[in-house]
């Protein structure tokens, strides 16, 4: 691994307006340490049935394709223009209008021009133009055209896994051309040659043939919530039981796996069981269906299918009646804009109704899942809860909108709703930096590998910068957000560009604020750290 | 072809939208009215050419030069003199507004504004 | 280079029907041929487009959603921005196509020292919508040359246009904000580096064309007046599939219009330019947010094998029995049951 450059020096190279001499299409994919994901484990693709490359590395100068990789790249191509309307679309109307050129945060912590979403979908629209149209071909790079080379593959893998399918770029563009869509169709396209990345596959994996990305076995799912439930006791003197496969309860709770055992995960872990016995909740969580982020998805939308179809049938196994999902970002663009077209309908469940204050989630009705951020709205909103926000003063808290429950679900006001309600200290960042126009983590889909890491903490800039501003200006020392991949990322990212700020999910703080039953008087929050005014006791 | 209905009601817009000037036109189809030209004389201030593009440049030039200037006489490529009126020079020639001005005024949609202040033949005649 | 080549080509394009028209007098051919040719082009490519697009079916609904979903009652739905209903994207698709919602939104990046900051950037916006709203303007003012007689709302559309009278005919506002629209593209492609270094020759032609033809039908008005009467003839038979040449020569300006017309028209299936029509099939834009209310279909959607329950509990039936995990031999057969009917 590379030795990633101080945060003064990373952006000494960035000059946003400022554009190389040469025509895009003359600059080479260049191998940077810090910059590239390395390549998959041949084992890992053999053993999911999938084509790969044997042994290489993204930085060889020869890649080992195959001999028909040509042939196989616009078979890969045509066929999906056949079947994908936004992509076909996509790539037709685009004017290159410039909309989109600096809303991208690869680019914003880059400046490389390739990281412009409309540059980024043209690598891939030059192909079309140079190999399927006759103008393309006529004109070449008049019209936008080019031929397909081995160079251009190199390319395709290094941008297409310098973008996180954060869809911000669609916010802005007159036709909503989402970069994310292009993303997912070349890194299907990558995969067919066998090109992919070891970090997004491994867990892809794990996930299928055990259940969860990293690979945790039913006993060791178990095990890790015996000692955050032990941590509870320690904090609040209650106990408190999780079930685990439970036939026949109410709701199926599924999170992603990374709350059952990362650090801060698991504090927002602590906070949905201590939510669930506050309010005698009949549920259970699932060691088969133990993953509620999807790494399939980072890589081919089969493998995505794939690895949630596990939920669904625990779901009807358990014979439970609706399924309440945890925070994650990903999870939810899965979870909402896919699951229902992949795996309904669901007859076999209920539409969603709360227990406890019999809201029925209207807006669930016909996939009925519901987001945890939803639910516990819910539950402030008719006083079901006893809270004490003051429990929260020693934080001040600003909140870090996930790009994926914001553009691709509009997720916004029910966390605010919820942080404002367990919290006293609670602070908006920059306007442009928030809700739909929020800025990825930068580790976002399957990128978070440490080999990456001088490219997370360009690409993660302008989220921290934001936080620096409402850190230095109101003191923000807790960033709130509902992405499992937010909590395993944005902590190295806070440390790098803002030290002092820490990085929590929302039911964290719900938990820390929850009065409990029979609880005694809490000195510390869920991660031991000294309440306000109780500093002395600790 | 997916979400046929929606698809065909687009194109169906997109033909009407652009197809206007045909479907427009539809059963009313009928020759374009031309002016009726002076029958005693076939020469006009200046070229036939000139006066049909030209016209209302012309116009505008004379009510300049008289209403402003105070000059009387328009001398045209040829040498020859005319007095600038439109009631007094272009109408004795073109004896009718309506057979002539409108005829094509009408048919291109152009509303220029001459009649507000002088008066049209038709209108002289009605007062008499 | 990009910009010179485009620029060329259109002065080229201009050249063609003084050549064609001024010197070897093809009247017909660049006033009637080549109209009716490229408008079926135009015509028929355009529908083809379409039905391209729409033979590729949208596997999943993906909207982008710019405000807050439809969940809670007592939580403010963004209609506009996350439509629930086919009503609310309507309207989202209405403020799309006409007013260009999303480019209002444009922001202006830049890396200060250590710091970014964001500013409201609405050039491009402005110059797009003067554009775009002009060109419908005029192209609906052109009607009066293809009608008889000439529709009272195209009429009133004119006289709006020229409400300020000012010189005789009068100068049409759209005529000036085209050009001010047009400039301010072509401006932006040119000065913001970013953009200068993304745009193709295909980004330039199609403003100088368009460019092409404004200032020729502007001069047209203004200053090389050509026979506005015999326009109409021509334009007229044209409408009415009975194409005679007017019997008064028009000027050679009136065919450099009408060519470089005929040009963008016959241009326009094949380039960028459909992003006319393109916008309306944006699945980003034109579905509901409402995922898990209503179920989306995907034509092609095909079964793939997971890892079944009870695969799963085989391989860790050791484990789980050992930590006290429930097992479920009761599931797996009724599975096995069902598979054997099925």
């Amino acid at each position: 691994m590379s030795k990633l450059p101080k945060p003064d020096e990373l952006l000494s190279d960035v000059k946003l307006h400022d554009m190389p001499s040469k025509h895009w299409m003359d600059l080479k994919p260049e191998f940077k340490p810090g910059s590239y994901l390395y390549a998959v484990e041949p084992q890992v693709m053999e053993d999911l049935g999938r084509p790969h490359l044997g042994k290489w590395q993204p930085h060889d100068e020869k890649w080992p394709l195959p001999e028909n990789w040509k042939e196989i790249v616009r078979e890969a191509i045509k066929k999906r223009l056949e079947r994908n309307r936004a992509f076909k679309l996509f790539m037709d109307i685009c004017v290159r209008c410039g909309a989109c050129a600096d809303k991208c945060h690869f680019f914003l912590g880059t400046g490389d021009p390739k990281n412009m979403p409309v540059l980024r979908a043209e690598l891939i629209r030059s192909i079309i133009k140079g190999e399927f149209s006759t103008f393309g071909k006529l004109f070449g790079r008049l019209s936008g055209g080019r031929p397909l080379t081995e160079d251009v593959i190199k390319e395709w893998f290094l941008y297409f896994y310098q973008c996180t399918e954060c869809r911000r770029c669609s916010v802005f563009c007159p036709y909503g051309i989402d970069t994310a869509e292009v993303t997912i169709m070349m890194r299907e396209i990558l995969h067919e040659l066998g090109i992919a990345v070891d970090w997004a596959m491994k867990p892809v994996r794990f996930s299928h043939f055990v259940g969860n990305h990293i690979g945790l076995q039913p006993h060791t799912i178990k095990e890790n919530i015996e000692y955050l439930l032990y941590d509870i006791e320690q904090i609040t003197g209650i106990q408190i039981e999780v079930p685990i496969n439970r036939k026949g309860a109410e709701i199926l709770f599924v999170t992603p796996s990374a709350d059952f055992f990362a650090d801060p995960g698991i504090y927002t872990f602590m906070g949905y069981v201590l939510l669930f016995h506050h309010i005698g909740l009949d549920y259970t969580i699932s060691t088969y269906a133990s993953e509620g982020g999807n790494f399939g998805f980072f890589n081919t939308l089969e493998f995505a299918k794939k690895l949630h179809g596990k939920i669904y049938e625990e779901a009807k196994r358990l014979k439970v009646k609706w399924i309440l999902g945890g925070e994650c970002g990903h999870m939810w663009r899965v979870w909402h804009q896919y699951h229902n077209t992949w795996f309904g309908p669901f007859d076999y469940l209920e539409v969603p109704k709360s227990p406890i204050t019999g809201t029925v989630f209207e807006h669930a009705k016909d996939n009925k899942i519901v987001h945890i951020c939803e639910f516990t709205a819910d539950l402030i909103a008719h006083g079901k809860l006893k809270i004490d926000p003051s429990r929260n003063d020693h934080l001040v808290v600003t909140f870090h909108d996930s790009c994926n429950t914001s553009r691709a679900m509009g997720i916004f006001e029910e966390p605010r709703f919820i942080i404002k309600n367990v919290c006293n200290n609670f602070v908006e960042m920059p306007e442009n930096t928030i809700r739909e126009k929020t800025f990825c983590c930068g580790s976002g889909s399957g990128l978070n590998a440490d080999e990456f890491m001088e490219m997370r903490m360009r690409g993660g800039f302008p989220r921290a910068n934001a936080v620096e501003y409402v850190h230095k200006k109101y003191g923000v020392n807790t960033l709130a957000c509902i992405c499992a991949i937010d909590r395993a990322v944005l902590p190295t990212l806070m440390n790098y560009w803002v030290p002092g700020v820490e990085v929590s999910g929302v039911h964290e703080l719900v938990g820390n604020a929850l009065i409990m039953e029979g609880e005694k008087e809490r000195t510390t929050d869920l991660r031991y750290r000294p309440l306000k005014g109780k500093e002395g006791e600790v | 072809m997916y979400n046929s209905d929606k698809v065909i009601v687009g194109i169906i817009i997109f033909i009407l939208f652009f197809a206007m000037p045909f479907w427009l036109n539809f059963g009313k189809a009928k020759a374009l009215p031309k002016p009726e030209l002076p029958s005693d004389t076939k020469e006009c201030v200046e070229s036939r050419e000139y006066m049909r593009a030209f016209h209302m440049k012309m116009l505008l030039d004379w009510r300049d030069k008289k209403v402003r200037e105070g000059q009387v006489y328009y001398i045209n490529s040829q040498g020859k003199f005319f007095k600038m009126s439109l009631q007094n020079t272009c109408m004795k020639c073109h004896k009718s507004m309506e057979k002539f001005c409108d005829r094509c005024h009408t048919t291109i949609s152009a509303h220029p504004d001459c009649w507000r202040c002088h008066i049209a033949p038709e209108e002289v005649k009605k007062w008499q | 280079m990009n910009v010179f080549f485009s620029f060329i080509i259109t002065l080229i394009l201009v050249l063609i029907p003084v050549v064609g028209v001024g010197l070897l007098g093809l009247d017909p051919l660049f006033g009637i041929v080549i109209p009716y040719v490229a408008f079926l082009i135009f015509f028929f490519g355009l529908i083809y487009r379409i039905i391209d697009w729409a033979r590729s079916p949208q596997p999943f609904k993906i909207p982008t959603t710019c405000g807050q979903q439809k969940s809670l009652p007592w939580i403010k739905h963004s209609r506009l921005e996350s439509p629930f209903t086919m009503k609310e994207v309507y309207l989202r698709m209405f403020f799309e196509v006409f007013l260009f919602r999303s480019l209002f939104r444009n922001l202006r990046a830049d890396l200060v020292g250590k710091r970014l900051i964001y500013g409201s950037a609405k050039w491009l916006w402005l110059g797009a919508i003067l554009f775009h709203l002009s060109f419908l303007v005029i192209m609906l003012r052109h009607l009066r040359f293809f009608i008889h007689p000439v529709p009272s709302l195209v009429d009133i559309i004119a006289k709006v246009d020229g409400f300020f009278q000012l010189g005789i005919p009068p100068i049409y506002h759209t005529d000036l904000f085209i050009l001010a629209g047009l400039f301010l593209l072509l401006l932006r492609r040119l000065v913001d580096s970013k953009v200068n270094y993304l745009s193709h020759a295909s980004d330039y032609f199609p403003l100088f064309l368009i460019l092409g033809i404004v200032i020729s039908g502007i001069l047209m008005r203004t200053i090389f007046k050509v026979d506005v009467q015999a326009v109409k003839e021509l334009a007229y038979g044209l409408a009415t599939f009975s194409p005679v040449l007017p019997s008064h020569k028009i000027g050679v300006l009136f065919y450099i219009h009408l060519f470089l017309v005929s040009v963008l028209a016959a241009y326009f299936p094949f380039s960028k330019l459909v992003h006319m029509v393109g916008v309306f099939f944006s699945p980003t834009r034109n579905l509901p947010n409402n995922n898990r209310a209503e179920r989306y279909i995907n034509p092609w959607d095909y079964p793939v094998k997971y890892t079944t329950y009870c695969e799963w509990q085989e391989r860790f039936r050791d484990v789980m029995e050992e930590a006290g995990i429930p097992i479920d031999d009761e599931w797996c057969k009724e599975t096995a049951e069902a598979q054997k009917q099925a």
